[in-house]
């Protein structure tokens, strides 16, 4: 996968088992949108092939399968748009063409929002939401779409303590009842509560391990690019 | 003369009512449509595909076919050579939009210069609302209400592909094609509109309606409301204006859109400049008598 001439991702082969919590581990620049995007079909991939439960991505998305929270910078949160809405958008490919929603679109969409306990947040415009409702609202949205893969991309950017806990257990939940999510993030001390295992990614997959071996500083100092000879030279 | 004479004596000529209806369907159409390109941020794309349009009409009536076919294959030329510039050089979008635009548009003035014709072509860069015949409005409700149809019906899937076209991709929907409709529409709406204004101020058509609506409400659904009766309201009030001062009328009615969209920006309740005014001032009265209650 590259763009222009650099390559922005080669190498990174790994396969992830149904009903887990996978996080995916890099600084900046190390390949975790680039991966995203190219699941998604965003970009192509010049070698290499994704499979998804053995079948194209293609096909998978067209049957709503997988589902995409984004980064809080892609979304205009002056959009005027309520919460109930975006959620509704989840269903939009199980409607008809001109997108009208019928007694169990809104029914799911009813149960969502309770699950994610934004019900009485449903007719605010979503901009109006801290940041942990709004990612709560994107993962309502989710379980509305009953994606079988979720897609987060830095849920707890701008999310305090409080909601990022919300958050975790919500992922679990959703992860025990058989859905596989993949989470990019920053926060490693959230790691070991969220995730089991994780990739750690520096425009390829260095490793695909439990999440308590990916922690490790000697493996971090790989991914992360600290390199503790140098440092002690300048010291 | 009273009220109601007013109303009806500029309706004793036919060539009102032609106005008037001209000027309403461009009107609501282009509103409609306005209500998307503010969100998506596409406002400098319809300054662009309403100008490109130009040497297709020119085209399209020198070799006798409807003017909406020329019209939409400028547009879409405009929209492909603006992305081709982009992404092929190390221009900026905003100054891709204005080399291919400005060219285009050149190009129509150049076409217009040497096309001998009975009806004066530069009528479309000026527009000449007063001067439109039965065939240029049945055009244009032909037109307009395909248009004005395409994007009701598909009013959902442009509202996801403005908010997050990520997740329109992720559920199996081509945001690119989406896209594409979009502005084939906005081509089909430019050539609606500029038999009102002309080919100049189309553009106003497609962005004041759908501002002015953003800031009086923060629903998607009341905007499609509300940007098509600012828009009417404007266009009829337009051409009776232009009636009784006698001025230029497609001016008068994109004149009258600046107007409305002034007040509402002044005193919308929500976002207005004075409207916030007032309600900070009327907190910080409410305050100081509790202030002085608690005295």
């Amino acid at each position: 996968m590259s763009y222009g001439e650099v390559k922005a991702l080669i190498g990174a082969s790994f396969e992830l088992e149904a009903g887990k919590v996978v996080g995916l581990v890099g600084m900046n620049g190390s390949g975790k949108s680039t991966l995203f995007k190219a699941i998604m079909g965003m970009i192509k991939t010049q070698s290499g092939s994704i499979e998804i439960f053995g079948e194209d991505p293609v096909l998978v998305r067209r049957k709503g399968g997988i589902s995409y929270v984004p980064q809080s910078e892609e979304i205009d949160w002056s959009f005027p748009i309520s919460v109930r809405d975006v959620v509704l958008m989840g269903r939009y490919g199980k409607m008809g063409p001109s997108r009208r929603a019928g007694s169990e679109d809104h029914l799911a969409v009813k149960e969502a929002l309770e699950r994610v306990e934004l019900d009485e947040y449903a007719n605010r415009q979503i901009g109006q939401l801290s940041g942990g409702q709004r990612k709560r609202a994107f993962l309502a949205r989710a379980i509305a779409q009953e994606a079988r893969i979720l897609l987060l991309d830095e849920p707890f950017s701008g999310v305090d303590k409080k909601s990022e806990a919300t958050i975790i257990k919500l992922i679990k939940g959703l992860a025990s009842q058989g859905a596989t999510i993949l989470v990019s993030t920053h926060d490693l001390l959230a790691l070991p509560q969220l995730a089991d295992e994780s990739i750690l990614l520096m425009r390829r997959v260095l490793m695909h391990d439990t999440t308590k071996n990916i922690l490790q500083p000697n493996n971090l100092a790989l991914a992360f690019g600290i390199d503790v000879l140098a440092r002690g030279d300048e010291s | 003369m009273n009220l109601i004479d007013l109303i009806l004596e500029p309706l004793s000529y036919d060539f009102m009512i032609r106005a008037l209806i001209t000027t309403l369907v461009a009107a609501i159409v282009g509103a409609v449509l306005s209500t998307w390109l503010v969100l998506i941020g596409w406002s400098l794309m319809g300054d662009a595909v309403s100008h490109a349009v130009l040497p297709g009409v020119v085209i399209a009536y020198i070799i006798d076919i409807p003017f909406a076919i020329g019209a939409a294959l400028f547009g879409f030329l405009a929209v492909i050579l603006i992305g081709v510039v982009r992404d092929t050089s190390r221009v900026k979008e905003d100054a891709a939009i204005g080399i291919v635009f400005t060219t285009l548009f050149a190009l129509g003035l150049v076409l217009i210069s040497v096309t001998p014709s009975q009806t004066n072509l530069t009528h479309i860069i000026f527009g000449n609302l007063l001067g439109v015949s039965w065939a240029d409005v049945t055009q244009v409700i032909v037109l307009g209400a395909f248009t004005l149809g395409v994007l009701i019906y598909k009013s959902k899937d442009f509202t996801l592909f403005a908010f997050d076209p990520s997740h329109a991709r992720a559920i199996g929907l081509n945001p690119k094609l989406i896209g594409a409709v979009l502005l084939a529409l906005l081509a089909l709406t430019s050539v609606v509109a500029l038999q009102a204004v002309g080919v100049i101020l189309v553009v106003a058509m497609l962005i004041i309606p759908g501002a002015t609506a953003y800031l009086l409400t923060d629903r998607f659904s009341k905007m499609l409301i509300i940007a098509p009766v600012m828009a009417s309201v404007a266009a009829v009030g337009g051409v009776y204006l232009s009636y009784y001062l006698d001025t230029a009328s497609g001016g008068m009615v994109v004149l009258s859109q600046g107007a409305i969209f002034a007040l509402v920006y002044l005193f919308s309740p929500r976002q207005g400049i004075i409207g916030k005014r007032v309600r900070v001032a009327s907190l910080a009265k409410i305050a100081r008598k509790l202030e002085a209650k608690a005295l």
